[in-house]
């Protein structure tokens, strides 16, 4: 269960470019749930991401994951147990190490002991890669010693979100992860994400621009706007939600009309 | 004869032993992606560090304490860098000048220190036999036995979990970061590896030369780098670590090959630095340079199909 506790971060504080990233934000999530998060550009989306996964540490409150208080756990301990995929499908890989050598370094999370630092990747680790690998489908588990550069950024992603998972995390972190794709292999990850948070009940928050997609993924969607969440609706509320309503609410709760284009003219398709 | 069996032995040997400083800058730079501009002090520690302990009679021993010296001056950049976020050209170039103090304090406050008289690693592997052929040849047979263990070190470490954390370090750091490894410290790991390396290649000149001289690790970095990207123009599109190493130790000879070239030619003394900055350019350049000749021609080769094309009708 993850929950954020009053969290507030100011960028620049004190100066003309003063920016009140996050403001008194609180969320809590119940184990499997699966959350898409709507909100205009600078509502504080990636913030929160930033700050659940501590890339910087917050001004204010707490952050607490299966009630342990991790608000100021360094990122690279918190990696171990939250995984996170970024819009740049170039960032969640080594261009210039082999397949196999990646999904070992993001084996380095599954921990200690028999995992010392000076041993080697073991052919037991080798085989279960080729499996993990073969799920995508992508015929990649034959080219396990190709340098990541040679591949396609759907490739890449997929490629990301297996090393992302392939310890299962307590919680896993969607930015945009299919935004950056062209549609085939964008509605090819978004299955293969499905799919994995699906089986093994993974915990999940995920960003998207898409109004559809946020009303038919998972079980709840939460609407931001100026560092804070404006709407929170899941399960039965949720269902039978359209996107009208959805951008009723947001008019309603703000004040204001929703002024995203991207998110606009992504309403008109399908997920 | 212009090239003789002479010349290329004793570029063999010197190429060898810079090859380590190479080597070094092949795990900084290459794979670290940082650019550690202590080299050049780094190198006269291990100098220092190792002729005062071969002229105290331990000249085996000499080679590991050069290395732990150039460990503790890897730990200092990385930690200013890792630590204290100084940009680690500046943490090197800090590094670097500090050295030079502490090099002139392990020599005794001199600037220069001969080890003649003493044994090294070199005259005691040479006594191993006394034919005429062994004792010129052991030099370069020694240097053979020792870059063999540290190519064979190198390559075992970079494909165990912390290696395969060091090269993705260097890679993608954001990828890094979400894989449970700390860049802090695969970054202080690489750089202690790296500079232990260069510790070891100055021992080891130091005692080949019979010599120590404060000024002896001035412009290391840049000829460790002209033999750094010479190899790598051999293994660029290989994906084989251990080809890929042995390549930056083939690069150094080369460079060394080069070198003895330019002296041949009689190029006077006080040139010879301006001759390795342009030796070092040129290798540097030369890929790019290809490159451009080969998009000139194959502009040409269009406006000419272009020309007859318009012939034609």
């Amino acid at each position: 269960m993850l929950q954020l506790v009053k969290i507030s971060k100011t960028f620049n504080p004190g100066t003309v470019n003063e920016k009140k990233a996050l403001v008194d934000l609180s969320l809590e999530l119940q184990d499997g749930d699966f959350a898409t998060i709507v909100g205009s550009n600078g509502a504080g989306k990636s913030t929160m991401f930033n700050a659940i996964a501590g890339s910087f540490y917050p001004d204010r409150g707490h952050v607490i994951l299966d009630g342990e208080d991790i608000t100021f756990v360094p990122e690279h301990m918190r990696s171990r147990y939250i995984g996170r995929l970024f819009q740049d499908p170039m960032l969640g890989t080594a261009p210039h190490m082999t397949i196999e050598e990646n999904l070992s370094v993001a084996y380095l999370r599954a921990g200690t002991g028999r995992h010392a630092i000076f041993s080697r990747i073991s052919a037991k680790e080798k085989k279960l890669f080729r499996e993990t690998l073969a799920q995508l489908n992508m015929g990649l588990e034959d080219r396990m010693k190709n340098p990541v550069g040679l591949l396609s950024g759907g490739q890449r992603q997929a490629l990301t979100l297996l090393m992302a998972t392939v310890v299962t995390p307590k919680l896993l972190l969607l930015d945009e992860h299919t935004a950056a794709l062209d549609p085939g292999t964008a509605a090819k990850v978004l299955d293969l994400t499905k799919r994995i948070v699906k089986e093994r009940n993974i915990t999940c928050l995920m960003v998207t621009h898409n109004m559809n997609q946020a009303l038919e993924l998972g079980n709840r969607t939460i609407m931001m706007d100026s560092g804070n969440i404006v709407f929170d609706v899941r399960d039965k509320e949720r269902e039978g939600m359209t996107v009208e309503d959805l951008l009723r609410r947001f008019a309603e709760d703000t004040g204001d009309s929703f002024n995203n284009d991207r998110i606009l003219l992504s309403t008109e398709g399908g997920v | 004869m212009f090239i003789t069996t002479g010349i290329i032995q004793t570029a063999l040997e010197i190429g060898l032993i810079y090859s380590l400083v190479a080597l070094s800058l092949f795990i900084s730079f290459s794979i670290l992606d940082i650019c550690d501009l202590s080299t050049d002090g780094c190198y006269t520690l291990g100098c220092a560090v190792g002729a005062v302990v071969t002229i105290g009679g331990h000249p085996i021993l000499a080679l590991f304490l050069a290395m732990a010296a150039g460990i503790c001056s890897g730990f200092v950049t990385a930690i200013l860098q890792t630590r204290f976020g100084v940009q680690s050209i500046l943490a090197g170039i800090i590094v670097n000048t500090g050295l030079y103090t502490v090099n002139l304090a392990v020599m005794g406050f001199s600037s220069n220190l001969s080890i003649f008289g003493s044994d090294t690693v070199f005259s005691l592997f040479k006594a191993l036999n006394p034919s005429k052929a062994w004792g010129s040849w052991s030099p370069l047979v020694l240097m053979i036995i020792i870059l063999a263990i540290v190519v064979f070190v190198i390559h075992w470490f970079l494909g165990t979990r912390l290696g395969l954390s060091i090269r993705a370090t260097g890679d993608s750091r954001a990828m890094v970061r979400a894989s449970s490894i700390n860049p802090g410290f695969t970054i202080t790991v690489g750089l202690c590896f790296a500079n232990a390396l260069t510790g070891l290649s100055g021992a080891l000149i130091g005692q080949f030369n019979k010599s120590s001289d404060i000024n002896l690790g001035t412009g290391m970095v840049t000829i460790a780098l002209a033999s750094l990207i010479i190899g790598e123009t051999f293994s660029k599109k290989s994906q084989n670590m251990l080809w890929k190493i042995l390549s930056v130790i083939i690069g150094s000879c080369l460079y060394r090959l080069i070198v003895s070239v330019a002296l041949r030619l009689n190029v006077p003394t006080e040139a010879f630095k301006l001759v390795s900055a342009i030796i070092v350019a040129v290798a540097i350049a030369a890929p790019q340079a290809r490159e451009l000749i080969l998009l000139h021609r194959q502009k040409r080769a269009a406006m000419k199909e272009n020309l007859s094309e318009g012939g034609e009708r």
